[in-house]
């Protein structure tokens, strides 16, 4: 079994848009992973149903025993997340207050007050349609360990794998470069990297490449809606074969992206679209380089 | 008064209309709070006067005091420490800094050390102070880079803050104490699903907001009916425009070139200062 791993550092590049139509051509070969916990979009494109949902409990939360706290503000001196404030006090009786979970404040409360309690912070889901498969998940609003969900909904997609056996397993990865992203791509086969002809485009592929080859990771790219900037596209293939990235694709700004976008559905079930077609051709390069 | 332009979803343009209301103050300060992908300074081109390092606590442990007794390994929730034998191996990518470990060394064996996980930059641009934070490539964790850019913050001013996409807790960092959020979102499924999101982020936080759809193609049903829900007031409506695409290609802010935009924003800036916008 192989892991691919559609990254991009910049946000809204066309990371989901790709990946839905790439569910579409792997078909019962691939069990599709959604680890932008925070924002969520593959299971909008894919439709499968819901077949289980369970309660992450990843949050951490500090409680405190009112009959033995005697609001002495130890706690709030030692805590270094900025939690615990003298302001709060008295707190309210088993008052659950969500925390970075050190265990500090409950460790050295001279009157064993406090307590560090795991606390729900989001939800996974596993969807399928027949042998098509997809695991989500949902980061609660404004919730912390984000990494760490990921690497759960990870775990999901591998016991799937381990009972069904499938070829692949293809994520669909987070914007940026920090603790969700590492959780993403560490393991993994390959990465394919979706950027855009813009300055920041550029700026952003440097840094998420230089992530991915300090993971040794193999790594192709493509750059979506090149002719926006063709001058800007030609920067970046050059810059991408000085990187050693395995191979670069390139497709168009393409109307029919958006409007299958908006239908709900991967734009390769469009038989019209210009851009389905050349991710077609990039599927089929992708897996031979899996293979490889 | 302080103003983050927030999104949920990422490439959404945020980063292109906080620059554009940036430019549309007299004065101010602006932070780049999307330390892990910090673009604004390829657009405002600041020239940069001030460069400060961002540290973090570690545990830096003196091997001839350590005794090896592995009270710092128990203490530690985050897994950063592990028992080799007698000696004791640190993982600081993925320590916390919590103390733990240095406040129960039987042996006083561990004092707090740093290190450097980014760094932030000040520039200036006419009177716009212009701040932006990086995350350094494999750090795990931007919010401290954010919680140190905000300590920059002068209250007198006017103060934009683009904020990093998601809603977890970059971004919570970000938006914590402003006075408005100005949320950006695009007409589609995906736009739709981030902004449910970002919005109960931001009424957590009862901070007031208003919304930008952006890359509009005249059918915004999607988003309006949402807005009316949830009694958000659009605005302002930006076209998909191949002009302003390729200007943002290019990092040169639309507002700049285009001065029907550059009106636009000014409005919509006296508005959120006016508080009529929420």
């Amino acid at each position: 079994m192989k892991q691919l791993v559609v990254l991009s550092g910049k946000g809204g590049t066309g990371k989901t848009t790709i990946t839905g139509s790439l569910a579409y051509l792997a078909g019962e070969e691939a069990i599709m992973v959604d680890c932008d916990v925070d924002a969520a979009n593959l299971h909008l494109l894919v439709n499968y149903k819901l077949e289980n949902r369970e309660d992450f409990m990843g949050g951490k939360a500090i409680k405190i025993d009112n009959s033995r706290c005697n609001s002495c503000g130890l706690c709030s001196q030692l805590c270094r997340f900025d939690v615990l404030s003298v302001e709060m006090f008295p707190l309210k009786n088993n008052q659950l207050i969500p925390c970075e979970g050190c265990g500090v404040c409950a460790r050295f409360c001279p009157k064993g007050a406090m307590t560090v309690q795991d606390i729900k912070n989001g939800q996974i889901y596993t969807s399928r349609s027949g042998q098509r498969w997809l695991v989500y998940a949902e980061l609660d609003p404004g919730a912390d360990a984000s990494g760490k969900l990921v690497t759960e909904v990870r775990q999901r997609a591998l016991a799937i794998e381990e009972k069904e056996s499938k070829p692949y397993i293809i994520i669909d990865g987070p914007p940026g470069i920090g603790c969700p992203v590492i959780a993403s791509l560490t393991g993994t086969d390959m990465a394919l990297l979706v950027t855009e002809p813009t300055i920041s485009g550029l700026h952003d592929l440097e840094r998420i490449l230089g992530l991915t080859e300090s993971f040794s990771v193999k790594t192709a790219v493509c750059i979506n809606r090149y002719d926006i900037n063709a001058e800007i596209s030609e920067t970046i293939e050059k810059y991408c074969k000085q990187s050693g990235v395995e191979w670069v694709k390139r497709i168009p700004f393409d109307e029919t992206v958006i409007k299958n976008l908006k239908m709900g559905q991967p734009v390769i079930k469009d038989e019209t679209s210009v851009a389905g077609q050349i991710i077609r051709e990039m599927w089929s390069q992708i897996a031979k380089s899996l293979v490889s | 008064m302080i103003i983050s332009v927030v999104s949920g979803k990422g490439g959404t343009g945020k980063t292109s209309i906080a620059i554009n209301l940036a430019l549309a103050l007299e004065e101010g300060q602006f932070l780049d709070c999307d330390v892990e992908e910090p673009n604004a300074f390829l657009f405002l081109k600041p020239e940069i006067t001030n460069q400060m390092d961002v540290q973090v606590s570690i545990p830096d442990i003196d091997t001839v005091l350590c005794s090896g007794c592995g009270a710092c390994v128990k203490a530690c929730s985050f897994h950063a420490l592990a028992q080799a034998g007698n000696k004791i191996l640190t993982f600081e990518n993925i320590c916390h800094g919590c103390s733990a470990c240095w406040l129960v060394c039987p042996q006083k064996a561990i004092k707090e050390g740093k290190r450097s996980i980014g760094f932030i930059e000040k520039g200036q641009v006419k009177s716009l102070e212009c701040i932006q934070g990086e995350l350094n490539l494999k750090e795990p964790s931007a919010v401290p880079i954010i919680k140190k850019m905000k300590t920059l913050i002068d209250q007198k001013k006017t103060i934009i803050i683009d904020g990093p996409p998601g809603t977890s807790c970059p971004a919570v960092e970000a938006i914590k104490g402003s006075d408005f959020c100005l949320l950006v979102t695009e007409p589609t499924p995906f736009g739709l699903h981030d902004l449910k999101v970002v919005v109960e982020v931001v009424k957590q936080q009862g901070i007031p907001c208003g919304l930008v759809i952006n890359r509009s193609q005249g059918d915004d049903q999607i988003a309006e009916e949402f807005a009316q829900k949830e009694n958000l007031p659009i605005l302002l409506t930006i076209p998909l425009e191949k002009e302003i695409a390729q200007l943002y290609s290019k990092g040169i802010p639309f507002g700049k070139v285009m001065p029907q935009w550059q009106h636009k924003f000014k409005l919509l800036l006296e508005s959120i200062k006016a508080g009529d916008a929420s």
